[in-house]
């Protein structure tokens, strides 16, 4: 069985660590913060100019002085501080921020991100995507496996225009978590039921297995790669 | 002393002209300069050229009303907001858009109140960001050289001002206004409170008096479009 999106999110939170400085994306992503292991102390930062998120406000709480970078209202934790978006995006650049985990519409197997835009589609602008994944210590990307038409999202060469070059550290899909090596996506973890062969036959480049030198089985997988 | 103009309209119909390059602080609904955005819809100058973070949902709020009032023909942001009014005129081509990545629009505007002509930066390498821009490396990064925005009016929101145009933000209200106020050759603050010289503690002071020409009051800035996301009840 493929995770739900909230196992996604669950699955995605076991990359945060304590004390931890974390940028969320919007949509999936921010769902990773319902899901921060007990006993971790994680900042979670708002680009606009806000580090130590806390979660949605109660009515009482409302604060039309405090949004997140989605524009939606939001709350701050003890230990929080507020600062200028030129501020926010400095401690992003200036390799700061431990951790980004964002949305995706396409990741190649060299770790090129595309997920600001479709050709075709309206163009809204690239808000701070190209910032926090060249910014960030590590980029994990958040997607499903497959986009709406059924085609893999993980591809040898992204075909949608770029957010940046060889930023993706880690994929965490609902068929399971990839990482992006020189050698191309490794097999990280499997959502229980998922097979290898499940997630070959959706994944458009080569996926090595675990724990085996990558130049054996390099050429190998790369010959059964599947469409 | 920095003259506090009685309203809006009297602290811009000298300033905004025709063509004039003007910076609007704000993201989302937060610090926003609503009653001097108002001002520059009524005052109908038109062919403005306008740096902002975002366009907004509504075509009532915020930057929106120049846009919509077909007054802007040039504007330089990192995101359009979810507007049938303004992605129709952008796909008309009556509004041209240059997008920049959000920090990178920041910095441009940081770098234009420092003085400092242009920067190198890694975002956007390798992608459309990239067009007609010159590209140099530094440690092994690929960089692009992005030019300082200097606008000729900016127009801010603040918490709290005193006399001399010191400056107070209050959350995220914070955004891109200092940047705005420094940028340009003249801002305007709208601001909530006015208060005495001497009752802001120099220390708390985010943006100085140096950086704010013209001080308008509006104790209740418009807060209509706040998008309101509440905790689950779990």
């Amino acid at each position: 069985m493929p995770w739900t999106r909230d196992e996604m999110a669950a699955r995605a939170a076991q990359e945060l660590r304590d004390g931890m400085y974390v940028n969320l994306g919007i949509g999936l992503p921010t769902c990773v913060a319902d899901f921060v292991p007990d006993g971790l102390k994680v900042y979670f930062e708002s680009e606009n100019g806000l580090l130590g998120l806390g979660p949605s406000p109660t009515v009482d709480e409302v604060d039309p002085d405090l949004q997140n970078a989605g524009g939606e209202t939001t709350t701050f934790i003890p230990g929080a501080s507020a600062f200028s978006s030129a501020d926010g995006f400095a401690m992003i650049r200036g390799g700061h921020i431990d951790l980004a985990i964002l949305g995706g519409l396409e990741v190649s197997e060299t770790g090129d991100l595309a997920n600001w835009t479709v050709p075709g589609q309206f163009v809204s602008g690239m808000g701070g995507a190209m910032d926090l994944v060249v910014g960030a210590r590590r980029v994990v990307v958040l997607m499903d496996h497959l986009n709406k038409r059924g085609e893999p999202k993980l591809r040898r060469e992204t075909r949608l225009p770029l957010t940046g070059r060889r930023v993706v550290s880690r994929v965490v899909t609902d068929l399971g978590v990839l990482d992006v090596t020189p050698q191309g996506f490794r097999l990280v973890e499997r959502a229980p039921g998922v097979t290898l062969e499940d997630l070959r036959a959706r994944t458009d480049a080569a996926v090595l297995l675990p724990g085996t030198p990558a130049d054996a089985q390099d050429a190998r997988s790369r010959v059964r790669r599947v469409r | 002393m920095n003259p506090l103009y009685p309203d809006a309209r009297t602290a811009l119909q000298d300033l905004i002209q025709s063509g004039t390059h003007l910076a609007v602080g704000g993201f989302a609904s937060a610090g926003v300069p609503t009653d001097l955005i108002g001002a520059v819809h009524d005052l109908q100058v038109q062919n403005l050229r306008l740096v902002c973070c975002s366009t907004q949902r509504s075509e009532h709020f915020g930057v929106n009303r120049l846009i919509t009032n077909g007054q802007v023909t040039r504007l330089v942001t990192s995101y359009l907001g979810p507007n049938d009014v303004v992605r129709a005129l952008y796909l008309s081509g009556k509004l041209q858009v240059e997008f920049v990545p959000q920090g990178t629009l920041a910095e441009r505007l940081r770098a234009g109140g420092a003085g400092i002509p242009a920067f190198y930066t890694p975002v956007g390498a390798g992608t459309v960001a990239e067009d007609g821009k010159e590209v140099r490396e530094y440690g092994g990064r690929r960089c692009l050289l992005e030019e300082a925005i200097v606008p000729d009016v900016g127009l801010v929101h603040a918490w709290k001002a005193d006399r001399s145009g010191n400056l107070v933000y209050r959350r995220t209200a914070q955004n891109f206004n200092p940047q705005v106020a420094s940028a340009a050759r003249v801002t305007v603050a709208e601001v909530e409170e006015i208060v005495e010289d001497g009752q802001l503690d120099p220390d708390e002071i985010h943006t100085p008096g140096i950086y704010v020409q013209r001080l308008v009051l509006n104790p209740t800035p418009d807060r209509s479009v706040l998008t309101v996301r509440l905790r689950e009840a779990r």
